[in-house]
């Protein structure tokens, strides 16, 4: 009964070695916000299955084994020790004995399975811990989905620095499409195509991309419609100890702005951080070698520091304590918060330069691949009415996330639970996100997506039927075929059918700037994230029905 | 006036703490009751009011470089910080404000007595009849076979702080109230707040029994015997001391103290913990300060927050009421609550509990009645706590505060429960401490008597009333799940949040910049509006077009609900640290009124267009302006006080 509907002959070949037990019965589920409830519980290479038995109609719980943080098991024997008994009665004694398994998710929901019988139970959390750690991209989910409504000649993608150049004819006069990266050799964290400035050819890259960490040689993100300016981004210069000089970045940057403007360079470490960077190969631009370039620092935490706050924060938001205080400094002492408000208020500043002060700007940290593109998407939502519509924002994400090369599958390989040692996780895109939720509270008419679609994108980067965050590049995904045997995430959430549920009922566009407050009064925990599996979540979102219901009505009596 | 040395300065410099960028420059005027601040810039007319019955403290500071610094605290958290060009002016103001404030000399003189809009008697006595207690006794089911009215506080004889009508239990005969007083402090015996009908449990509340270390009272022991056999379903009632036990036992020592479960029959006794009037009061001060830091960092925020106590203390009076709500609606039990006196955590407790228990105190009319009883009859110290007149600042404690803060975490757990919104609470603060309307006046209900209040004054509940369309909360539905029966919140910590609305209100750049509230008000006016017109559309069928006038509510579609809004974007410079922020103008259109036609066809174009709203780039974007409730004396503040901008 539990073959699964997407479930493959092949995939269950391929996994079998892992699984000991497939099927148990009479398993208890406690999951949040649910009595428990008993039925059986099915084992496959990707997914954990319990089907409730006791009503009629059995409900299912699907729960893609990629979900899966963190187990603990414990077993115990229900007629005690064993001494006491006689070889005999062993076999008596193991199926006497049950075990529980507490799983973590990464959606922050945690279960308990109560199995009957020791070996099942170690059984299956054997499984479990295997299969949900397997690092093999190719092997995910994602190479196995099949849905029925999506179509493997749709599309893949919503847009590409391609398209943006095509939408942006004010781009063409200064501006080109290089494609020096069309087989990943300049930079292997870029996609194929980048638009850089017309007066710098392909070779003049090539000398650039080696002066920048990782190859990020400084490309166009963004461009300010309203006067011309632009957001650039890249990695950080190669200057080094003894302040080497690369001719040809200069000459890049230069034709960027007028010979007689001025550009702004952020850089998301602090003047200290920089010196310091110069020590291991790393560095900054000079004034003396830029001398039209004004450097801006913000420090701002990334990688591990990153992750552990998250893990603390995690932690405060499950602590079942009373205790108003310790809640209070536990949150604090987490520091989620502070990189919230580090990460507005340098996207604030971002768009302040160019907005305001009329300013091109670089941005960029050391690999130019975690907190300079928060810092670039936030800064066009704040400016560019288009990065507000549900594609819109979408396209955005897809361009300065997904093929600006962010390395998901390193940044995202375990969450706020996992007891495996940290190498590369960091939730920069789940802050991004929270980022966005602030920005979704102070403007709650100006986006034209829903917390929905922030909590589903949330859970989507973590684990996935899609292939849109797999990979930590443009050209891994190429090597792996993702685009041809995956299916597109943005387009699934871009059907009829899923599009409302997505949409801000209240959205009325507007053309300005929407510029949020970064003070702490303004900041608030997203409650809709970190404490979604719990009852007072529900009521909230009954409020978010209830909107949804009073526009659909007045749009009702409006046409009628 | 004779008072003011000076009323008129120029060139009077408004500093604004968020965002130092979007300081002011005007003239100051000192009337009689207010300081009004006009803003100089060509075009803009932009006031602040501040009425002087509102001021806290003045605050003269050393010379900076743009003048001579005056700081106003205001109750309702107003902080104004004006520099004033020479140092002579500035101590003039100085002086003139505290001549005129901050705390009169007596009653007479207080704002509510010279408060004169234009009404006449017979509309003032029906302002205050607006407000009938008896009614809600009635709701309740009162008096019934168990409870009676008891003239025995008729003269206020028996307790001069208690209203005149009580309900007391049936058994309880004139001796055993008398009797159970004289147990009491301030002779504050046991008596009826609220009455279950469901299940006959009832909160009764006095002040603590004078029992020190073994006196006992035998009418106070019949009295509660009496409450225990008003209700015919339970066997037990609770006791509730809403203090920390210390504190109770500290009383003991002065006479005072608490019940001994052995001398009364079946009751179940006990502490709540929630910390005495100065406690609160260096609480909320605590937390005052935190809020008035100049550009604090999201950790300043939160230790100071966090050492402040302040939302512990607010879980631990919604603790409270969750307790006796339990006992109530769950258990069936009756429960008497008492802390020392029984005017402020008493009050507290008992009108949380109601919130929890009864959805007519969810209303925008329960509520009010709500304070009306537990708080105004029952004699909670409004001119000491909220320091209407010159008095003992020790006995200024912020107890309401709570309460209302209570009720807002409330709504925030459950925004489709509560008929009112945010704005109503806020303005019922303010006037607790504005001394506009008599109904917060004096101490207890014989002083308001002996004041004439009713006479001399001007109520607010009829004021809230008659402007109820301000303060309805457009997600509240009488048919909601949310809004059926007990509200069952959750007060795990988290669940706590800061009450920016009200202890930043004035701080305009730190709130959302557009408000869902109003949207959807505006939403739900309309359809309303368009059901109504398409009903009378039936009628007319057909006949002609109508005239405009008629057709008109049109104009109030989102289309029209944009043009009183201006997108405020103006935003504090020091957040980015980079040059200032952009606002734009906001740019007027006209809306196409010639399809305003209500022929099927053109209705439905008109109707496509609002619903789209294409033409109109500065939709859905809120000015937070209306946020401010006492717009009519606090607040003027007609237009955008940011200098149009253009970008670069």
């Amino acid at each position: 009964m539990c073959i699964m509907r997407q479930g493959h002959k092949e995939e269950l070949m391929e996994f079998s070695e892992h699984i000991k037990t497939a099927n148990v019965e009479d398993v208890v589920l406690h999951q949040p916000l649910h009595p428990p409830s008993r039925g059986t519980l099915c084992i496959t290479g990707h997914h954990l299955l319990f089907s409730d038995r006791e009503e009629n109609s059995t409900r299912q719980i699907l729960l893609l084994l990629r979900n899966i943080d963190a187990i603990e098991k414990s077993v115990e024997n229900l007629l005690g020790y064993s001494s006491l008994f006689s070889k005999a009665d062993y076999s008596k004694r193991i199926s006497g004995s049950s075990g529980t398994i507490t799983v973590k998710c990464k959606d922050l929901r945690v279960l308990q399975l109560d199995i009957p019988g020791m070996e099942q139970c170690l059984n299956i959390a054997h499984s479990i811990e295997t299969l949900s750690c397997l690092n093999d991209v190719s092997e995910m989910y994602p190479f196995f989905y099949r849905p029925s409504d999506l179509s493997s000649q749709d599309q893949w993608g919503l847009s590409s620095s391609e398209k943006y150049y095509s939408e942006h004819k004010e781009l063409h006069k200064r501006w080109r499409l290089s494609s020096v990266n069309r087989d990943y050799s300049v930079c292997p964290s870029y996609p194929p195509a980048v638009i850089v400035p017309k007066d710098i050819d392909d070779d003049t890259l090539k000398k650039v991309a080696k002066f920048r960490q990782s190859g990020r040689f400084p490309v166009l993100c963004y461009y300010h419609r309203k006067n011309g300016m632009v957001i650039m981004r890249g990695g950080q210069p190669l200057t080094g100890a003894n302040r080497k000089r690369c001719r040809e970045d200069e000459l890049l940057l230069q034709a960027v702005i007028d010979s007689s403007d001025k550009g702004y360079i952020i850089d998301t470490r602090s003047s200290q951080q920089v010196q310091q960077a110069r020590m291991t190969g790393g560095g900054f631009e000079s004034k003396s070698s830029y001398s039209c370039w004004k450097r801006l620092h913000r420090q701002m935490e990334k990688g591990k520091a990153l992750q552990e706050s998250l893990i603390k924060l995690v932690e405060a938001c499950g602590d079942e304590s009373q205790n108003m205080d310790r809640w209070l400094s536990k949150l604090e002492n987490s520091k989620w918060l502070s990189h919230v408000q580090t990460a507005l208020s340098t996207a604030g500043l971002l768009a302040e330069c160019v907005e305001r002060d009329g300013h091109s700007v670089l941005v960029h940290g050391s690999e130019g691949t975690d907190c300079t593109l928060l810092v670039s998407t936030l800064a066009q939502l704040i400016m560019d009415p288009c990065c507000r519509t549900l594609e819109g924002f979408l396209a955005l994400l897809e361009r300065e996330w997904v093929q600006a090369g962010h390395p998901f599958q390193l940044r995202c390989a375990h969450s706020a639970y996992s007891h495996v040692r940290l190498q590369q996780e960091s939730p920069v895109f789940l802050l991004l996100l929270d980022c966005v939720w602030q920005l979704w509270r102070q403007f709650p008419l100006a986006l034209g997506f829903s917390e929905a679609l922030l909590l589903r994108l949330a859970t989507e980067a973590y684990f996935s039927n899609y292939g849109t965050f797999l990979c930590n590049n443009d050209q891994e995904r190429c090597a792996l075929g993702v685009k041809e045997k995956t299916y597109c995430l943005f387009h699934s959430l871009l059907k009829p059918t899923e599009k409302e549920h997505y949409t801000n009922p209240l959205y009325e566009p507007t053309d300005l700037a929407i510029w949020p407050s970064v003070h702490p009064q303004s900041l608030q925990l997203w409650r809709g994230f970190f404490l979604r599996w719990t009852p007072q979540t529900r009521h909230l979102e009954e409020a978010q029905e209830e909107i949804r219901n009073m526009v659909i009505e007045w749009g009702k009596v409006a046409l009628s | 006036m004779e008072f003011i040395r000076l009323p008129k300065v120029e060139n009077v410099k408004l500093l604004d703490r968020v965002s130092p960028r979007r300081s002011r420059v005007g003239t100051l005027y000192l009337t009689a009751t207010h300081t009004i601040f006009v803003e100089n810039e060509a075009g803009v007319r932009n006031e602040t009011w501040v009425l002087h019955s509102l001021v806290c403290s003045l605050e003269k500071q050393a010379a900076t470089s743009s003048g001579y610094p005056l700081l106003i605290h205001c109750k309702n958290f107003q902080v104004l910080h004006f520099a004033i060009p020479r140092e002579q002016e500035c101590q003039d103001v100085h002086l003139s404000l505290q001549r005129l404030q901050p705390v009169k000399p007596s009653y007479e003189e207080l704002y509510c007595f010279s408060y004169k809009p234009n009404v006449d008697d017979e509309e003032r006595q029906n302002e205050w009849d607006f407000m009938n207690l008896k009614a809600d006794y009635s709701r309740m089911g009162l008096p019934n076979a168990h409870w009676k009215l008891s003239p025995a506080n008729r003269n206020y004889k028996v307790s001069d702080t208690y209203p005149a009508d009580l309900f007391v239990p049936e058994s309880a005969t004139p001796p055993v109230i008398v009797g159970s007083s004289k147990f009491r402090s301030r002779g504050r015996f046991p008596t009826l707040s609220y009455y279950s009908k469901e299940n006959h449990a009832a909160i009764c509340r006095s002040s603590q029994p004078l029992s020190g270390f073994s006196a006992r009272c035998l009418e106070d022991e019949q009295m509660l015997e009496a409450i225990l056999r008003s209700n015919p379903c339970s066997d037990f009632m609770y006791v509730v001391d809403t203090r920390p036990k210390l504190n109770a036992i500290a009383n003991r020592a002065a006479g005072k103290g608490y019940e001994n479960e052995d001398n009364y029959s079946n009751i179940k006794f006990q502490f709540i913990g929630i910390e005495n009037i100065h406690v609160m009061r260096n609480s909320q001060q605590k937390m005052l300060e935190v809020c008035e830091l100049r550009s604090p960092s999201m950790s300043d925020f939160l230790e100071g927050l966090e050492s402040s106590g302040w939302l512990k203390h607010i879980k631990a009076v919604l603790d409270a009421g969750i307790f006796i709500t339990k006992a109530v609606a769950e258990e069936g039990v009756s429960v008497l609550v008492h802390c020392s006196d029984g005017w402020d955590r008493t009050a507290q407790v008992c009108s949380v509990a109601c919130v929890l228990l009864d959805p007519y105190y969810r209303t925008l009319q329960g509520l009010m009645v709500l304070i009306e009883k537990d708080w105004i009859s029952f004699g909670h110290k409004f001119s000491h706590r909220c320091n209407h007149l010159v008095g003992d600042p020790k006995e200024v404690s912020p107890v309401i505060d709570q309460f209302l803060e209570c009720v807002w975490q409330l709504m925030e757990q459950f925004p489709c429960a509560f008929e009112f919104n945010e704005r109503f609470l806020i303005t019922i603060h303010s006037h607790i401490y504005s001394c506009q309307y008599g109904n917060f006046i004096g101490n207890n209900q014989r002083e308001r008597i002996q004041l004439g209040v009713h006479q001399r004054t001007h109520s607010l509940w009829s004021y809230l009333w008659t402007n109820r369309t301000d303060y309805i909360n457009p997600l509240y539905r009488p048919d909601h799940s949310q809004t059926q029966g007990l509200l069952r919140p959750s007060t795990a910590p988290y669940c706590f949040k800061f009450w920016r609305g009200l202890y930043n209100r004035f701080d305009q750049g730190i709130h959302p910049r557009q408000s869902v509230e109003d949207y959807l008000r505006t939403i739900q006016e309309e359809t309303q509006q368009l059901e109504e017109q398409l009903a009378s559309h039936k009628q007319v069928n057909f006949k002609l077009p109508l005239i405009m006038s008629e057709a008109a509510p049109f104009d109030k579609s989102p289309t029209a609900w944009t043009l009183s809004h201006d997108l405020r974007l103006a935003n504090t410079p020091q957040d980015y640290t980079g040059g200032f922020i952009t606002s734009s103008p906001s740019q007027p259109k006209a809306p196409d009124s010639s399809g305003l036609i209500l022929l099927p066809q053109d209705l439905n174009q008109t109707s496509i267009f609002s619903l789209s709203n294409s033409s109109d780039p500065e939709s859905g974007i809120a000015d937070l302006s209306c946020r401010s409730p006492l717009s009519e004396d606090s607040t003027r503040d007609p237009d955008s006080d940011e200098a149009v901008y253009s970008a670069a």
